[in-house]
């Protein structure tokens, strides 16, 4: 049996009745009872669900009825997308039994397009963090090198890919914890545009900037899983109606001819050489498909993780304020009403998200809100423009998407602001709303994995997938 | 900029927060360095730019008002089964009001 399955593959192999839907997913849990206790990048299974819905597979191949799209396909989940019956923690203690009533709208999608749950996987506390070390459930480690961070905050989705753990994952990018991770551990990763996927079912962290997008091993399944979850859904008011073209389609088109710019802000120092190099074969590589490469600026780059930790971290403070002890999750007891959400939040929460609460809570309090929250929405319109502009000269813009490749667990664990600034090729499209990919670009000499950021305009997530997929064909991952 | 002890108990006041003595002085720390950090935001001039909180374009963005229906969700049960602690319908939390 293959041991790297993508989505085409398990089409080909239940059509042809290679295999059952069913023994997949028991192929999968033994691959995950194997390695996981290794990896921690799983941290909760749903075998009676993945099951049931296999069965619903086998028992439409058996009855010679069409297979839907993702019939069988192996899915993991970030572990703040909610799954109607299965244990959602968002890496947190506060919420550590946890059960949501409801699908996301995400999940209801893609099972009704016949995916198989396998399970829910760790992740940073609340999505907070690039490196997966704050989950209240221990960190994931780096299927490529274990004594590494696979990067965060959607570290277990992107791990469990990587390791061949499930074939696709959901993960949600707020600053830039779906690419991150995705170069960290060497696979394509996708942050749709904003409104391009409902956020219905995504436990909220930041509401103006998080979005839910695909992990795979080709960039052929990012497009199949993403044609799947886009589009407009009335249970989320921000999620936007354009139409969802077949992105699969899209990926096929030549990029003869394509205007690709470098933004040379993002060039500049505090980038390891190794990257630097390998991210320049890789628009070496573009130019030789035959993409046109023109040098622009995007002046307001250096502001953009100032911005992002004024802006995220206000939103945070206030929609984490709904975990008090009432509704759900933990409850730590006091005399008062007052005592006891304090207790519980003080107990609950981790010491990532306090610092974010108290850094948001700070920013948006009477007497520094004009001098913090208003400035930084005042740049974050700095730092959309300096994208409107730039896609009025070229279809899309190429930059590393991590300063540096996996470093070790621990390594940068005790400074908040060092690992901030992890984020700073990734939190500008996330300001600016636009989509971005992850394609794997070459390793270092020791064999860490560099990822290639491709941002496009606005709902132009059928151009980045189409980049994506001409340079992995191309031979991006080994330039 | 410098961050007091009493800055940071003002906004865990304003959080709902309890921290112990040692994380008082860990997050007066972090939020000085990582506010100097911020300042850096003010070398622009941004008298002229509107402050944008969505990236959608118009607001409230298309398709983000609708009729005002009812839709039954029959959620009530699932709901308060999650509470820490239920007393249908109601949950039950200490006592705010004295008499």
């Amino acid at each position: 049996m293959t041991t790297s399955w993508t989505i085409r593959g398990v089409r080909a192999a239940l059509t042809a009745k290679k295999v059952s839907a069913r023994e997949l997913a028991t192929e999968f849990y033994g691959r995950i009872e194997a390695r996981n206790p290794e990896l921690n990048a799983y941290l909760t299974l749903s075998p009676e669900r993945a099951y049931a819905q296999a069965g619903r597979m086998d028992g439409l191949l058996a009855a010679g009825k069409p297979l839907p799209v993702l019939a069988g396909v192996p899915l993991a989940v970030k572990d703040v997308i909610s799954t109607r019956g299965v244990r959602t923690t968002c890496g947190s203690k506060i919420l550590e039994n946890y059960v949501p009533p409801y699908d996301a709208t995400a999940v209801e999608r893609l099972e009704a397009a016949g995916a198989v749950v396998l399970g829910k996987t760790n992740c940073d506390e609340f999505a907070m963090g690039s490196s997966n070390e704050n989950s209240a459930y221990g960190p994931v480690k780096n299927p490529v090198a274990p004594d590494r961070v696979p990067g965060g905050s959607s570290g277990g989705s992107a791990a469990a890919v990587a390791a061949g753990l499930a074939v696709v994952s959901l993960g949600t990018d707020t600053g830039g914890s779906i690419r991150q991770p995705g170069s960290f551990c060497g696979i394509p990763a996708m942050m749709p545009s904003y409104g391009r996927v409902s956020r219905y079912g995504l436990i909220a962290f930041a509401s103006s900037l998080d979005r839910i997008g695909p992990f795979g091993t080709k960039v052929r399944d990012l497009a199949e899983v993403f044609g799947v979850i886009a589009g407009r859904d009335r249970r989320d008011s921000t999620s936007a109606g354009a139409a969802v073209p077949d992105y699969v389609a899209a990926i096929q088109a030549p990029v003869k001819g394509l205007r690709l710019g470098i933004p040379k802000e993002y060039f500049g120092e505090g980038m390891d050489p190794e990257v630097r190099k390998k991210i320049e074969a890789g628009i070496e590589l573009f130019r030789e498909l035959g993409c046109e490469v023109l040098e622009i600026r995007m002046p307001h780059t250096d502001y953009a993780i100032a911005t992002y930790y004024i802006i995220a971290t206000a939103e945070a403070s206030s929609n984490l304020a709904r975990y008090d002890g009432v509704r759900y999750g933990l409850r730590q007891d006091g005399d008062t009403l007052l005592a006891m959400y304090r207790r519980t939040r003080g107990a609950g929460f981790g010491a990532e998200v306090k610092r974010r609460i108290i850094l948001g809570t700070y920013v948006l309090s009477a007497g520094y809100y004009d001098a913090y929250y208003l400035k930084g929405q005042k740049v974050r319109s700095l730092i959309a423009r300096d994208f409107r502009d730039a896609f009025t000269k070229v279809d899309a813009i190429l930059t590393p998407t991590s300063p540096f490749p996996a470093f070790r667990l621990g390594e940068k664990a005790d400074d908040p602001l060092q690992m901030y600034l992890a984020d700073i090729y990734t939190v500008t499209g996330s300001l600016a709303g636009v989509p971005g990919i992850s394609v794997p670009c070459g390793k270092t000499a020791e064999g860490l994995p560099i990822g290639l950021q491709i941002f496009g305009p606005a709902f132009g997530e059928g151009r980045v997938l189409q980049l994506a997929h001409a340079f992995e064909e191309a031979g991006g991952a080994s330039v | 900029m410098k961050i007091s002890r009493e800055d940071v108990l003002r906004v865990a006041e304003l959080g709902y927060l309890d921290l112990s003595e040692k994380e008082l002085e860990t997050y007066r720390q972090q939020l000085d360095s990582i506010l100097e950090y911020v300042g850096k935001l003010n070398e622009l001039d941004t008298a002229a730019v509107e402050p944008m909180a969505q990236v959608l374009g118009t607001d409230p963005p298309d398709g983000a008002v609708r009729e005002d229906q009812v839709v039954r969700s029959d959620v009530a049960r699932a709901v308060l089964a999650q509470a820490p602690d239920p007393e249908a319908p109601y949950f039950r939390v200490p006592k705010v009001i004295d008499r």
